[in-house]
């Protein structure tokens, strides 16, 4: 098998080279086909892999291709490396990834440029697949801005949108702040450990002491990537823009995969993470708040996609918690969890966009649960998960980063939990709104509604039953069943645990246990009081006012950024040309040609041409010239 | 005296085109030359030791009492840039194939008279010999600027001939100045200057002579403002000309010429030449985001790219210069396949703003593919040409100065910033009416983006083999005791 690692990506890579050179001379339904068994070729092969790392503990496979650079102080291969954090990844990648791509071949049906979106679909698999594969930072970097390439092309899939087109610009200029971190952090690893593979520089690094300065810098310049990537503040804003693509790309790009590579980042690093204490907490606070904010921006919005973004965010901020808290294995817990529950609640939310004709406002849905019964009760169980009820999976992972929370400082594990709270408010009350109370929209609408198609529903199923079991795979101690993710994933944190202890007691697990689900069954009855019983609606923006008017704008976020950063770029730039450029240092330039030039137009005299003007001035400078010699 | 080959074939070239009875015939007399051109130097590519030095030399006395030889040899490095001329001259050549361009015949034999002067600035192991191959390439961009350009193109021409010529001047004295340094009978001959031992102000007179020219050719910021005007009213052959290619020779004389003779002044002057060359980066990716002409823009992309080349070597560091010499073929391609998109839109739309453009997209599939690949290879996205060098620049800066390297990498977000906002106004959202009147890609326009865009993956996939034969050279240049 180790020969074959290639393969995982490389299918994935052909399925995008036929639907991107066939193009529109690919028949319709083959361009799906060959995208979805590429990518569950790739799942397959992640299968044996994983099979193959569960019987030995120690093994980790390293592949080397070719080397791609070298120069006289440094050799980067083209090379892969599989352990038990990849191959955990790459089950997610391809399982979800698989899924949502036969999802798409309902949800694009009527696209008529269906190559091409299963293209970049394949593209972005291939890139995610590198990302995780790579056997160095260079290699993660290569998947890292490859991925941020296709969801630059997938949020402006339809590029006569102009909106549509900036908020892909957006992304992609965002994600490259954040690489610029990411790459001068890799400058700084070379510098010191003098490579870039990943045992290099986790063996330099485990050999420093904590709180050596240059790891605190690495660790500070590499999470800027992760910012960036994983949309934790202040880098954040371009994913609810990024909503703009297709539903399934949400699902997969901007929920389930691309967007947990920052945390897959820090996991892949907590050697360095763990010596650098200051560096942890700095995650942990941006962490903390990016939860805050977006639960908060949540609350408010009434598009059904932009609730499900900020909740994204939210949970992106809560796994950076837990990396800031040491807590590694729970962070990539809650990734595997979230893929799930995300990725069926926007694919959900794709099949009702979907029945709706395209409209995405709450307020002009509702009562949905009777056309839409699979949806009705998959988006359920995703709702179940994310607000963390047992024994749905989002309740094991959250419980954990609670409990790590707990064991370390008590004011991180209120904000948790206010943040929780905030989770299941916004939750409910988008699953209320969406499906029941009665229906809002127009009487076309209302006569249109109908079930996804099979190759729609099937996936959701899927989803939704890895959401009600994905969390046995980490049980917590009280269940007296072992905690299998954290037994697979030991050697890769191994060190990391030996510096942090986040244990709790049984009776606070109980506790916490009981009291989460009791808040929990509060805010369902609250909330289907509101929005069912007495058929609430949002009011319209504009009749907004106070707080809710401030977090329906999002805090004017990006109007803030548009101010303080957009436009007085611009302003640099456009005027900076006019008076620096063409002004000032052309000016200059061209001055030096107008002296010449004036000075030839007096020299020019000189030459009048009449032989005795000549003659005096040729007498007149021997008799300098004499006199010159004669007294000087 | 096989390096000769390398004169003879532009040189036959110029003649064979000019016996050509039409410009069809010329067009494919041309190319057939240049691909000639282009077997030969893959040759010698091949057939080369990076590991000893100087080969395939040919030292013949020239003008004896003066110590000035026909003195030419090629490196690595000058084999990677004598290669950087032979495939890109095939290209730019082929980028005109569908026009009808008057007075064909002298427009393809100045190219060719180009040619031969840019392989002899980069063989020239003499001084002198350099000197003179670089005002030869002059001479033909001039003509073809001056004859085939756009608006105001005697005033701009000027402008630039003017400018770039007092720079020689200043290398011109700093060249002689070395000669009457040398002992004896004095030399121009490379590794004579190389051996002078000269003190610290001395350098730096010097470093500042050699400096200033290749700044100006370059450019680095403040000795730009010819390059804009120049690049837009220039034709397209002849912007392809000086960015692909002849802006390199700056680039190129700093590391044969300035590196090894003057290193103590490099070492203490490089926070000034360095600082400029930064400065210049982000200033001119500034210029780009202002731009509402597609050539003006890309004019400044080129600049910001090559500044970041520039200030890369200036640190000295290996990495850096290694990264650079990489850069240096890739920026040739990209640089042309940028000025080709920009000739593709004027072609159809003349001298129109990007902002009446538009949906592209829709109306040509291919023209909005293979723009798209030509600006992942400018945006430097990894597995494109134009990430390799600017990963090795950026790193070598790094160790140069962390500060100086986090300045300079601010391209990677503005040349992000506007290039994606030159494709979206011109190939995204709806199709505008002045779109709505691009015609189909032609046959060879269509090539021409494949094969740029095929180099511009290939270079980002496997840059290994360029770079092992330059290595050794460069290592050479930087490891010279002083």
């Amino acid at each position: 098998m180790e020969q074959f690692i290639w393969l995982i990506p490389a299918l994935p890579l052909l399925g995008f080279l036929i639907n991107g050179i066939g193009n529109k001379s690919v028949p319709r339904g083959m361009s799906g086909l060959v995208a979805s068994i590429t990518v569950l070729g790739g799942f397959i092969l992640s299968v044996v892999l994983f099979l193959q790392l569960l019987s030995d503990p120690n093994l980790v496979i390293q592949q080397k291709l070719f080397t791609w650079m070298a120069t006289s102080t440094m050799e980067v291969d083209f090379g892969f490396m599989v352990d038990r954090l990849s191959v955990i990844m790459l089950l997610v990648i391809t399982g979800v990834g698989f899924l949502i791509h036969v999802y798409s071949m309902g949800y694009m049906h009527e696209e008529p440029d269906y190559a091409r979106y299963f293209a970049y679909l394949n593209l972005f698999v291939f890139f995610m697949l590198i990302l995780v594969l790579g056997s160095g930072y260079l290699m993660m970097f290569v998947g890292w801005e490859g991925v941020g390439l296709c969801s630059y092309l997938l949020i402006g899939f339809w590029f006569k949108n102009n909106d549509y087109n900036a908020a892909a610009s957006k992304a992609f200029i965002m994600n490259r702040i954040g690489d610029l971190g990411f790459l001068l952090g890799m400058f700084l690893m070379l510098q010191t450990f003098g490579s870039l593979s990943y045992d290099k520089v986790i063996s330099g690094a485990s050999t420093m002491s904590v709180g050596t300065p240059v790891l605190t810098a690495i660790a500070l310049l590499l999470f800027v990537g992760a910012m960036g990537k994983s949309a934790q503040l202040p880098l954040y804003t371009w994913l609810p823009d990024a909503m703009a693509g297709p539903t399934p790309v949400s699902a997969l790009i901007h929920a389930a995969t691309m967007v947990t590579a920052g945390i897959y980042m820090v996991v892949r690093s907590n050697v360095i993470y763990v010596l650098a204490p200051f560096a942890s907490e700095i995650v942990l606070i941006v962490g903390i708040l990016t939860a805050l904010l977006a639960a908060f921006v949540g609350l408010k919005q009434t598009d059904i996609k932009k609730v499900l973004a900020y909740s994204t965010v939210s949970q992106l901020g809560l796994m950076f918690v837990a990396l800031g808290l040491g807590a590694y294995k729970t962070a990539l817990f809650h990734v595997v969890t979230h893929a799930f529950f995300k990725a069926l609640l926007f694919l959900c939310s794709g099949s009702v966009i979907h029945a709706m004709g395209g409209e995405q406002d709450m307020r002009k849905m509702g009562g949905l649960k009777k056309a839409l019964p699979i949806t009705h009760l998959t988006f359920l169980i995703g709702t179940l998960a994310i607000t963390g009820i047992p024994p749905f999976a989002g309740f094991f992972s959250k419980d954990e980063i609670m409990a790590s929370a707990f064991a370390t400082n008590g004011w991180i594990f209120a904000l948790v939990c206010f943040c929780a709270l905030l989770t299941a408010i916004y939750m409910f009350r988008l699953y209320f709104l969406t499906f029941h109370g009665e229906f809002r929209g127009s009487q076309h609408q209302q006569e249109h509604l109908h079930e996804s198609p099979a190759s729609m529903t099937t996936p959701l199923i899927v989803l939704a039953i890895l959401s009600t079991i994905g969390g046995f795979i980490g049980m917590p101690e009280i269940m007296h069943a072992p905690h299998l993710l954290s037994r697979f994933l030991k050697p890769v944190t191994a060190m990391a645990e030996s510096y942090t202890s986040l244990h709790v007691t049984h009776t606070f697990e109980y506790i916490l246990l009981v009291s989460s689900v009791s808040i929990l069954a509060i805010v369902i009855w609250f909330s289907h009081r509101k929005y069912a019983v007495q058929k609430h609606v949002p009011a319209a923006p504009q009749e907004l006012s106070g707080f809710q008017w401030v977090l329906h704008n999002k805090f004017f976020v990006d109007e803030f950024y548009d101010a303080i950063i957009v436009r007085p770029l611009r302003m640099v730039s456009s005027l900076g040309y006019r008076w620096i450029e063409q002004g000032f240092i052309d000016g200059i330039v061209n001055g030096f040609g107008t002296v010449a030039t004036s000075l030839s137009a007096a020299l020019r005299y000189l030459q009048s041409g009449a032989i005795g003007f000549y003659m005096i001035a040729m007498v007149i400078s021997f008799i300098v010239v004499f006199f010159i010699q004669m007294f000087l | 005296m096989q390096i000769l080959s390398l004169f003879i074939v532009p040189l036959v070239g110029l003649l064979l085109v000019r016996l050509m009875p039409d410009s069809r015939k010329a067009f494919w007399a041309g190319m057939a030359v240049a691909l000639v051109s282009l077997a030969d130097v893959l040759v010698k590519l091949v057939s080369l030791d990076p590991s000893t030095g100087y080969q395939m030399v040919l030292d013949q006395s020239w003008v004896k009492d003066l110590g000035i030889s026909f003195y030419v040899g090629v490196d690595g490095l000058s084999m990677v840039m004598v290669f950087l001329t032979a495939l890109l001259i095939p290209l730019i050549i082929y980028s005109s194939a569908d026009r009808e361009i008057p007075d064909y015949k002298n427009l393809l034999s100045l190219v060719f008279f180009m040619q031969a002067a840019l392989y002899g600035v980069f063989v020239s192991l003499d001084g002198f010999l350099f000197y003179v191959f670089w005002e030869l390439a002059l001479i033909p961009i001039w003509f073809i600027c001056l004859l085939w350009g756009g608006k105001e193109r005697i005033r701009i021409t000027l402008k630039f001939f003017i400018y770039t010529l007092s720079g020689s001047l200043l290398m011109l004295l700093g060249v002689i100045w070395l000669w009457l340094q040398t002992p004896g009978t004095h030399s121009f001959d490379i590794n004579s200057l190389m051996q002078l031992s000269l003190t610290d102000s001395q350098q730096s007179w010097v470093f500042w002579a050699f400096f200033i020219a290749f700044a100006i050719k370059i450019p680095i910021f403040p000795f730009h403002t010819w390059q804009p005007d120049t690049y837009v009213s220039a034709p397209t052959i002849g912007t392809m000309l000086l960015s692909g290619i002849m802006l390199k020779m700056g680039l190129f004389g700093l590391i044969r010429w300035v590196l090894p003779i003057v290193p103590a002044a490099v070492e203490s002057w490089s926070w000034l030449a360095v600082g400029l060359a930064v400065v210049g980066v982000v200033y001119a990716a500034l210029m780009a985001m202002a731009q509402t002409d597609f050539k003006r823009m890309a004019a400044y992309s080129s600049m910001s790219h090559v500044g970041l080349i520039a200030a890369a070597i200036l640190t000295a560091d290996a990495t850096a210069v290694e990264g650079a010499t990489y850069q240096m073929i890739s920026h040739g391609v990209n640089a042309i396949g940028l000025f080709f998109v920009a000739e593709i839109l004027q072609r159809r739309f003349a001298d129109r703003e990007i902002g009446e453009m538009g949906g592209l997209a829709h109306v040509s599939r291919p023209f909005a593919i293979g723009f798209m690949v030509i600006m992942l290879g400018n945006v430097a996205l990894p597995l494109t040409n134009g990430f390799v060098g600017e990963f090795l620049m950026l790193s070598g800066i790094y160790n140069y100065g962390a500060w100086t390297a986090a300045i300079a990498g601010l391209s990677v977000i503005l040349g992000a910033v506007y290039m994606l906002n030159a494709y979206r106004k011109t190939t995204l959202g709806e199709t505008s009416a002045l779109s709505a009147t691009f015609t189909p890609l032609t046959v060879s326009e269509k090539t021409l983006l494949l094969i740029i865009g095929a180099l511009v993956v290939i270079g980002g996939i496997y840059p290994k083999y360029l770079m092992d034969i330059a290595g050794p050279s460069l290592q050479t240049i930087l490891n010279k005791p002083f």
